[in-house]
Parts: structure tokens; C-alpha cells; sequence
């Protein structure tokens, strides 16, 4: 059974209309082709409607669907030979984040990306997509190793946030990801990050400093999860769909905000509904965005995202405005 | 009956309301939060607010936390006039901004500037958890990225004292972004061969504990401080048990190896002008 989402419900509904109809048709004499093809025309225009009209809490939904393609599903459509690697050499390999090499358009690059599980019993492994400080310095470890070599590195970032458990605190959590900011922040080879379902986060962004930050079409990335912002903001959780629209975490509003510089569309319905055509529509982007970089030397890559990440932020010069 | 007279006790427990809360008066007296033994307020200052029977280090205002290091006079302000825009519309986030404006004197949680420690001039940054609970906001991280970078440019060390509970909510992603752009700040500084040195204090958590205020060359703390990532409850909702009581403070964490070490306040200047003397341009002992 795949998972429906409560927004589809209408067009589910009226699929299956269709498909009773169909039936009748074929099991008795009567031609109801006619009404068949009104309904179908109206199933076109629904879809227009919903799909084309997605609120920001539906886009949650969208990227936490259980089929939304992964890390790894990517990985295997865009890239050729991929070679995954293990481990951060101080403690130990954290599933929850996928590292290694590979080629794209012939050339090596360096992937690293958090990895949801399929199944249960797949997300029990992955720890549901939630890296311990390994996982950040197991990642970390091989865009050095991309800097050194200098090839381009491709983040994947898909993940509710960094693990909250107690071996996390007790192994630095916090310096593991503050450490990926830093030293991603000096790498001399082009970094591009792309959300392509939940960005949780300082666990998200501990993966997401670079040239360049795209977004699949429904994806989001936020300070705190919906549910976490209801709680902390209005004391409760199930105000989550309201905090998802005031936190501004579609790619859209992100966009609007200057912190995402590019939207990947996704298929109608979400990316889930064809992992192989929506891989295509990344490939096309990440190809435009290296194309972009491959003309920089190492110091101008960081005197761009310095420039770039310099300017976020909201504030005005009381002294200036005169109040 | 006689007693009805004398024990009425009353039935519910009664809460302040949020204005009462905030307006503790400055009294004479002040209780220990570690211990619960009254002093004299000015007793306590003296102490720089370290409780001088059980040793509690209390929340220090930025302005007191900067006339504890520098020398007299030494101090200059800078970007004070940097405020909070709204950036998501959110409701209510001007005027609570505005309320704490009112109620410490400061335009945000963080004063930064340049001084001198025992003749060593730094750059320093202190946040203040009265303000918004000290979270990082545009302004928080536009300012300490700034006085990172004159750091850089007068080629000096960089101080910070944190104290934070993380993001600023009502900034959304902005505040997230404040994490990069402070740590690449720290980037630069560091490159350029800079010193930075972070203190961390009650309580640094969240976004700002993973970002800047692990990224010192050396990162200090003080005794019992709350010191994390992830917060307590989530913590324990996610593991579903509990926590020992000393998980998240400054000893936990030194005992996991995060801290270089943890300094009493009352030996704060003296370490830190000693690192900064290791770390003069001459480098040799005065």
C-alpha cells in the first residue's frame, strides 16, 4: 500500500472513480466512456490545482514521504563507479551518513550525504538519517582528502538533524558539527550542497556550507523542525502545520530570503513518484552548477562564499536611520 | 476553630506573571542559586557573582564581565547601534525585542569591542542571556562575525565569553545561516595565523554551541555551566532514560575531553592574559 497523503486524498478519491468506472465498462455492456473522460479531464485539472498550490506544510509531508528517493538512490543514477568509504578513524562509521568517490561526466568527484532508511528495519541501521559526530567527521575527513586531490564535492542533505542522544553529547556533537562549518568553509574546491528532503538544522548544515545550496522543489530546511517550533513558540506541538508557514522553510521562501541560489523542480506529485526522471532534473543541475565554479581558482571560490554567507542576516543601524 | 485563623494555607500555588518575572527588583540582598544562602548583593559583586560559600557561578551582565578583564577605561564599544530587523514578520518578535531592550540597557544580546587585558589589546565579544536568552540572531552573528574580522585586520586575538540557548526562533534560517558565517569568520581569523580563544559559560547550547563557541584555539568554560547540543528533555525522550545529573556541564564535558579546561572566575584574567602573553607578537616572558 503506498503511503497517501492527506492533501492527495481528493485525487485519490476520484482515481478510483475512474478506475470503478473503467471496470464497469469492461465487465458489462454499458459505454460509459463518455463520463469517463469527463472525470478524467477533471482528475487533470485537480491535480493542476493541487499540486500546483502545495502549502508549506504539505512540503513537509512531500519531503518525509516514506518512498522520497535517498541519498543513495541518487547517487547510483547520476554517478558512475561509486565506491562508498568508512569510518572517521577516531571512534567508529555511522551509517547516517554515506561517504566516497565517484565519477561524474568522467571526471572523480567526492559525494558525501545523510542516509534515511527504506524500512524499518533499514532506518534502524541508518539511525533514521540522524549522524552521531562520527558521521560529521567521517564526512569531513573525505572533503579534505577532495580538497587535497581537488575534486569537486557534492553534499547530499537529507536528514531531521543531528542525532540528540547521550554518546552524541558525550562525543562532541556540537564540536563536530561547528568543525565541519569551519573547515568547510576553507576547502579550495567547489562545494555544492543539495537538500533533497529535510534539512534538520545545525545536523543539515554541518553539510551544507559550499559555493553553491539547491533545493529539490519540495524539500525543506529550517532552524528546528515544525513540531519543535510549535512547542518552543506556542507550547504546543500541534500547531506545527502554522509554525511550518511562519518559519519560511519552503526552497521558495528560502530563495526569496537569498539563502538558496537555485530550486531543482521536482515531478508532479514529489520526487517519489520517479527516482530515475527526478535524478535527471539534479544531474542537469548539478552539471549548470560546476559548470559555474570550474572557472574559479581555489581563493576565489572563498572570497565568493565568504561574500556570500557575510551578507545573510537582517538588521538595521539604529545610528543610520536616525531612531 | 483558632487554627483556621493562623495555618490557612492556600491551595494552589500561584505564577507570577511574565512581567513580575522579569522585573526582579535590584534588591540588597541576594540568594545563591547554588546554595540557597543569602549575601549581600554588593558582597556578591565583589565575588564577581561566584557565591562565596558554594563556589556557584552566576550569570554575569556583559558590562560587569567586561570591567572584570579589561583594564580601567581600556574598553570601546563597537557596532552598538546594530538591531534586530524582523525578517519573517513574526509576530511579536519586535516588541519582545523591544521589551528587553528595555530591561537591560543593550541593544542585543552581545556587546562586542576592543580593549586591553593586562596591556594585551583584544578583540572581545560577551553575550548576555538576559537578552532573548542571549539566542543568535542576525545582529548576534553579524557583530561577532565583525569584530572577528578587524581582529583579523589589526591582527589581534579574539575573546569571546558565550552564553546562549541557541537559535533565535523568530529568525528562522537566518539564524541557522549565523552559524556559518560566524565560523567562517573564525576561518579566516584563523588562517591569517589569529588567536581565538572561547569561553563558554551558563548555559551555551544549541546553535552556538556548534558553531563558534567550540572553534577557539582553546575552548575554556566555567564550573557548572550547562554546556550541549541537543537539549536535556529531547535527550531523554529520545534514549527514553535518564540522564546523570551532571550530563551537559562544563566537568562532563572535560571529562569527555571537549575543554582544555575549566577556570574559576575568579582566575579567568589571570589565565587569559597568560595565554595572550604566550601569544604576543614578542612572546617573550615580561
Amino acid at each position: 500500500m503506498k503511503q497517501v497523503l492527506e492533501f492527495e486524498k481528493p485525487i485519490i478519491n476520484l482515481k478510483e472513480k475512474i478506475e470503478e468506472l473503467k471496470k464497469i465498462t469492461q465487465d458489462s455492456e454499458m459505454d460509459l466512456s463518455q463520463e469517463i473522460q469527463t472525470l478524467e479531464d477533471r482528475l487533470k485539472l485537480l491535480e493542476d490545482d493541487i499540486y500546483g498550490n502545495l502549502q508549506p506544510w504539505d512540503k513537509v509531508l512531500i519531503a518525509r514521504h516514506q518512498e522520497r528517493p535517498t541519498t543513495l538512490d541518487y547517487i547510483g543514477e547520476i554517478f558512475d563507479d561509486f565506491i562508498e568509504f568508512h569510518g572517521d578513524r577516531l571512534y567508529g562509521d555511522d551509517s547516517a551518513i554515506v561517504a566516497g568517490l565517484a565519477w561524474y561526466k568522467g571526471k572523480p568527484v567526492t559525494i558525501v550525504g545523510h542516509q534515511r532508511g527504506k524500512d524499518t528495519k533499514d532506518n534502524i541501521h541508518r539511525n533514521f538519517g540522524m549522524p552521531h559526530p562520527e558521521g560529521y567527521r567521517k564526512a569531513l575527513r573525505h572533503m579534505k582528502q577532495a580538497d587535497k586531490f581537488g575534486r569537486p564535492i557534492i553534499c547530499f542533505i537529507d536528514t531531521k538533524g543531528a542525532y540528540p542522544g547521550k554518546a552524541a553529547e558525550e562525543r562532541g556533537q556540537s564540536e563536530a558539527i561547528a568543525r565541519n562549518l569551519m573547515e568547510m568553509s576553507g576547502l579550495r574546491v567547489p562545494i555544492i550542497c543539495i537538500v533533497i528532503g529535510e534539512g534538520g538544522s545545525g545536523g543539515a548544515l554541518a553539510l551544507g556550507v559550499g559555493d553553491r545550496l539547491l533545493m529539490l522543489e519540495n524539500s525543506t530546511y529550517s532552524v528546528i523542525s515544525p513540531e519543535g517550533a510549535a512547542a518552543v513558540l506556542w507550547k504546543d506541538s500541534s500547531k506545527a502545520q502554522q509554525a511550518a508557514e511562519s518559519m519560511k522553510i519552503t526552497a521558495g521562501d528560502l530563495k526569496k530570503l537569498g539563502i538558496v541560489d537555485g530550486i531543482i523542480p521536482e515531478l508532479k506529485g514529489g520526487a517519489h513518484r520517479d527516482a530515475k526522471k527526478q535524478a535527471e532534473r539534479i544531474d542537469t543541475a548539478i552539471e549548470r552548477t560546476l559548470g559555474e565554479l570550474s572557472n574559479l581558482n581555489g581563493q576565489e571560490l572563498l572570497d565568493q562564499r565568504w561574500d556570500k554567507y557575510k551578507q545573510i542576516g537582517s538588521y538595521r543601524d539604529a545610528q543610520l536611520i536616525g531612531d | 476553630m483558632l487554627k483556621d485563623f493562623f495555618g490557612k494555607k492556600k491551595k494552589y500555588a500561584t505564577i507570577p506573571g511574565e512581567d513580575q518575572k522579569l522585573e526582579v527588583p535590584e534588591g540588597l540582598m541576594m540568594k545563591c542559586d547554588g546554595c540557597y544562602k543569602i549575601f549581600y548583593r554588593k558582597e556578591m559583586k565583589k565575588q564577581l557573582f561566584v557565591c562565596p560559600n558554594c563556589g556557584h557561578h552566576h550569570p554575569l551582565r556583559a558590562w560587569v564581565r567586561i570591567e572584570s578583564l579589561f583594564d580601567t577605561d581600556s574598553f570601546q564599544e563597537w557596532d552598538k547601534e546594530l538591531r534586530s530587523g524582523n525578517p519573517l514578520d513574526f509576530p511579536d518578535y519586535e516588541a519582545k525585542v523591544e521589551k528587553d531592550m528595555k530591561k537591560t540597557g543593550l541593544n542585543e544580546a552581545i556587546v562586542t569591542g576592543k580593549g586591553t587585558i593586562e596591556g594585551h589589546p583584544t578583540a572581545f565579544a560577551v553575550m548576555d542571556s538576559r537578552f532573548r536568552m542571549a539566542s543568535m540572531g542576525s545582529v548576534v552573528g553579524e557583530k561577532i562575525a565583525r569584530a572577528i574580522e578587524r581582529a583579523k585586520e589589526e591582527g589581534i586575538p579574539f575573546i569571546i565569553f558565550c552564553a546562549s540557548g541557541g537559535a533565535r526562533m523568530q529568525e528562522g534560517v537566518l539564524s541557522l545561516m549565523q552559524m556559518t558565517k560566524t565560523s567562517m569568520a573564525i576561518k579566516r581569523l584563523s588562517d591569517s595565523g589569529g588567536l581565538m580563544i572561547s569561553v563558554m559559560t551558563h548555559p551555551t547550547t544549541g546553535g552556538v554551541s556548534a558553531s563558534f563557541a567550540s572553534l577557539g584555539d582553546y575552548n575554556f568554560a566555567e564550573p557548572g555551566a550547562l554546556i550541549g547540543f541537543a537539549g536535556r528533555r529531547i535527550i531523554e525522550q529520545t534514549i527514553r532514560e535518564k540522564l546523570p545529573k551532571d550530563f551537559q556541564t562544563s566537568e562532563f564535558l572535560f571529562k569527555h575531553g571537549q575543554l582544555d579546561k575549566v577556570i574559576n572566575r575568579h582566575d579567568m584574567k589571570k589565565t587569559i592574559s597568560l595565554l595572550l602573553a604566550f601569544h604576543a607578537k614578542d612572546g617573550a616572558k615580561a
